[in-house]
């Protein structure tokens, strides 16, 4: 605790680089999977293809995909994008599943209800399938949410910023307070995270905590 | 035989679910439980085998304290048949009958035997045995609860409203398999329901519960009908009890003859006349026509119970159902012997009240 | 990659692709194992007595927090290099899912059913071992997977503190910029985390009852 605040600018700095390296994944990354689970959701062909390629996916070792990254769309191994796209590509392959899951699990009763009152299927993707969904793919967003933040880290054994580097620099120097001050941080960063997320759910889904 | 006495139980929060209940359950009998959701009926079953104890009183089976023995024994020796049948997913059903006498230190093989045994003795084919709960129909799962619960041969037989998530046929079809099985068995059952028309047709004795564990009253059915001991026990029992009362009375009805005809056969109907079968079962009623006709299955009225000589509750019922105001009566092999008429039933009522059969 | 994948001098010796599998693979089954026998009677406890659900399951969300690289870099500053720190991160990173796995599997097993062993004369010890695990085995293998899967990917790390495992072609390939080898390491691991998932789906198939696959699916008819 005391690095923390002796070396309060530098521990500002690596919590605003880690934090934007996570949750702009998380929302690219949640901006995508709704489309496509969307369209799990409805075929079964899409199902058979998506989800275990979305296992393979998550098969593939994190730091692999980060040093895999640049050699693949050309950009220096230090570039942010190198981080950025892998937790894209982790935050799909979770959230396709939740997104998928949640929207099949819309009772069909209400759904038929919808299409009976005259819904057009955009609106009522967007009123009825969607806000009932929610609850499900809020449970997935906090895991996507908080694995990413602790995953941003592996970063940093390419040389990459974030709170990863101060784990790196702690172990060359052998500096046992330097890695406790980035774990406590990310550790931080992930339970506010998360009961942000918690509190976001639900503000956005009054009806799902009524009658209990 | 079972005791209660004095037994309450009030919950953690404070609901006091049986209240002081003094009952005593005889040996050999199926006694029923019934009353309102939520009046204690549970609660009382599962005292007995201790999957609730008591927060004062006794409750003795067979003269047995039953907070002087271990939990687990104690239920080993006491089957227990609840709604939905409660199965285990993950076992076969004949390892599912098989599991008080596993329990019991038996042999794998001979506990095996005995359950196929079971499976025969409630109906099912023992075939049955090798699939998974989740292959069988509900009634089948049922009738293996109840298989599994007489697997040791306890004498004491506990069941929580066991018919209560069938259909009505299936019903009605395990209710009468388990008076035919008791019939043989004998054992003392205690059966929860809150359905008073199971109550009435299963019960030797049935106890009626009223909200907060209060015993409204203990009796035969028939005394319940006809002498309901409060408003309570009235309501409950319903509207038409005066017509349910005859279930339990056996007098004679006049059989008179009826006219039949086979199918093919060329008669003069003038009245109703009933077509029969080459075994001399019914098939239906043949009537308004004039003249000579054939006899063919499309001119039957189909319709009306059946009267076997059981109660004048059936006799009844066969002649307001018959499209012919005539109940067809049938023997054991099913052939028609002759009919009954409504007005001779209610005749045969008020002798049996005169001779005192009716209790006021 | 395939140059690199397929010299057969990449295939023999103390530092070629089969001991690394080798290694890789024994991080992971001995993770796995360890994981295992920590979690599973916890989740099951818990979730048999009903009491600390709160606690196992904040638990397990801060535990999926902790990032991997620090815990192995804390452990060795601590404790020095070697494997033991490798496996005390392992361990930290599949205790989470097995253990929520196990505790909502044990949680989610029919409430008649588990009446109804206590109703035939069950002792406690029996109603959970013969009834409650034996039920929750679908959900605490779909949490024992996920943990295998992570730790297969997440071995790779090791090998940053020195440790064996595929993880060393990736690190040292990056050392070297052999991309090549780099990308070979990667696809290894991948193919061991599918081959490790086939291997359980394999255990699974054998010791969960036909009983609770899908309806209408099970057992013989
Ligand atoms: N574990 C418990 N804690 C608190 N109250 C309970 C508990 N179990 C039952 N009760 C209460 O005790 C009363 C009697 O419950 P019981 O289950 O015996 O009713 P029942 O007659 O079997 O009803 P039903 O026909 O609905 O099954 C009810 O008011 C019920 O809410
Ligand atoms: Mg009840």
């Amino acid at each position: 605790m005391t690095w923390i605040l002796e070396n309060w600018e530098r521990f500002w700095e690596v919590t605003a680089v880690h934090l934007r390296l996570s949750i702009v994944p998380v929302l690219a990354g949640f901006a995508l999977s709704i489309p496509l689970g969307w369209f799990a959701s409805r075929s079964a062909k899409a199902r058979a293809v998506l989800f275990p390629l979305a296992n393979v996916l998550f098969t593939i070792p994190s730091i692999a995909l980060i040093v895999i990254t640049p050699i693949l769309i050309g950009v220096k191994i230090l570039d942010e994008i190198n981080v950025i796209v892998p937790l894209v590509i982790y935050t799909v392959a979770l959230m396709v599943r939740s997104v998928s899951d949640a929207l099949a699990a819309v009772p069909g009763n209400v759904i038929a209800a919808a299409n009976a009152m005259g819904y057009r299927p955009l609106r009522r993707f967007l009123t009825v399938d969607f806000p009932l969904a929610l609850p499900v793919t809020i449970a997935g967003l906090r895991v996507a949410t908080v694995s990413n933040i602790s995953m941003v880290s592996v970063g940093a054994l390419v040389g990459l910023g974030g709170y990863g580097q101060l784990f790196t620099e702690g172990y060359q120097t052998d500096h046992t307070e330097k890695v406790l001050a980035g774990l406590i941080g990310t550790v931080v960063l992930a339970v506010l995270a998360d009961g942000l997320l918690l509190l976001i759910g639900r503000l956005l889904t009054p009806w799902a905590r009524a009658g209990r | 035989m079972i005791e209660f006495r004095a037994v309450t139980k009030r919950f953690e929060d404070g609901t006091i679910a049986v209240d002081e209940l003094d009952l005593t359950v005889e040996a050999g009998t199926i006694t029923v439980f019934v009353g309102p959701s939520g009046c204690g009926k549970t609660t009382s079953l599962r005292m007995v085998n201790r999957m609730i104890d008591p927060t004062s009183g006794t409750i003795l089976v067979d003269g047995r304290d039953v907070l002087t023995v271990d939990p687990p024994t104690l239920r080993r020796g006491i089957g227990y048949v609840i709604q939905q049948a409660g199965l285990f997913p993950h076992r076969t059903v004949l390892d599912n009958v098989a599991t008080v006498p596993l329990l019991s230190g038996w042999d794998k093989r001979r506990a095996r035997t005995r359950a196929a045994e079971l499976l025969e003795i409630v109906g099912l084919d023992p075939a049955f045995g090798k699939r998974y709960p989740a292959q069988l129909s509900g009634g089948q799962q049922q009738r293996v609860g109840v298989a599994r619960a007489l697997a040791a041969d306890p004498p004491v037989l506990l069941m929580d409203e066991p018919f209560s998530a069938v259909d009505p046929v299936v019903r009605e079809d395990l209710q009468n398999e388990l008076l035919r099985l008791q019939a043989e068995l004998d054992k003392t059952i205690v059966f929860v329901t809150h359905d008073i028309d199971e109550a009435l047709k299963l019960g030797e004795r049935v106890a009626v519960f009223r909200k907060g564990g209060h015993l409204a009253q203990y009796a035969k059915p028939q005394e319940l009908l006809s002498a309901p001991a409060n408003d309570f026990v009235a309501s409950f029992v319903g509207r038409d009890r005066g017509y349910r009362t005859l279930t339990f009375l056996h007098a004679d009805v006049p059989v008179h003859p009826v006219a039949t005809a086979k199918l093919g056969e060329r008669i003069t109907v003038a009245d109703w006349t009933l077509v029969v079968d080459e075994q001399n079962r019914p098939k239906g009623w043949l009537s308004g026509v004039d003249g000579e006709v054939e006899v063919g299955e499309d001119d039957l009225v189909s319709g009306g119970s059946l009267y076997d000589g059981s109660s004048l509750r059936g006799a009844l019922d066969a002649a307001l159902s018959s499209p012919s105001a005539l109940g067809v009566v049938v023997d054991d092999a099913g052939a028609v012997t002759g009919v009954v008429k409504a007005d001779d039933v209610i005749q045969a009522l008020a002798k049996a009240r005169a001779a005192g059969e009716v209790p006021k | 990659m395939g140059a690199w994948l397929f010299d057969p001098a990449h295939w023999s010796g103390p530092t070629g692709i089969p001991v690394r599998l080798l290694e890789h693979l024994g991080y992971t089954l001995l993770t796995l194992l360890i994981a295992a026998v920590i979690a599973i009677p916890l989740g099951a406890f818990v979730g048999h007595t009903g009491r600390g659900g709160f606690a196992i399951v904040g638990l397990s969300n801060a535990l999926r927090a902790l990032p991997t690289t620090a815990v192995l870099i804390l452990v060795v500053l601590w404790a020095g290099l070697g494997d033991f720190p490798v496996y005390v991160a392992l361990v930290l990173l599949a205790v989470p899912p097995i253990m929520a796995g196990t505790y909502a599997g044990v949680r989610a097993v029919d409430p008649m059913a588990v009446d109804a062993a206590r109703g035939v004369g069950m002792r406690e010890s029996g109603v959970l071992l013969n009834v409650e695990i034996p039920n929750a085995l679908p959900l605490i293998y779909g949490g024992f997977r996920g943990a295998a899967l992570q730790v297969v990917a997440t071995a790779t790390i090791a090998a940053y503190t020195g440790a064996g495992g595929l993880g060393r072609f990736v690190f040292d390939g990056l050392a070297l910029q052999e991309f090549g080898q780099m990308l070979a390491g990667a696809v290894l691991v991948a193919l061991l985390a599918v081959l490790v998932d086939l291997g359980f789906a394999g255990l699974q198939r054998l010791t969960v009852s036909p009983g609770l696959r899908p309806a209408g699916t099970g057992g013989k008819r």
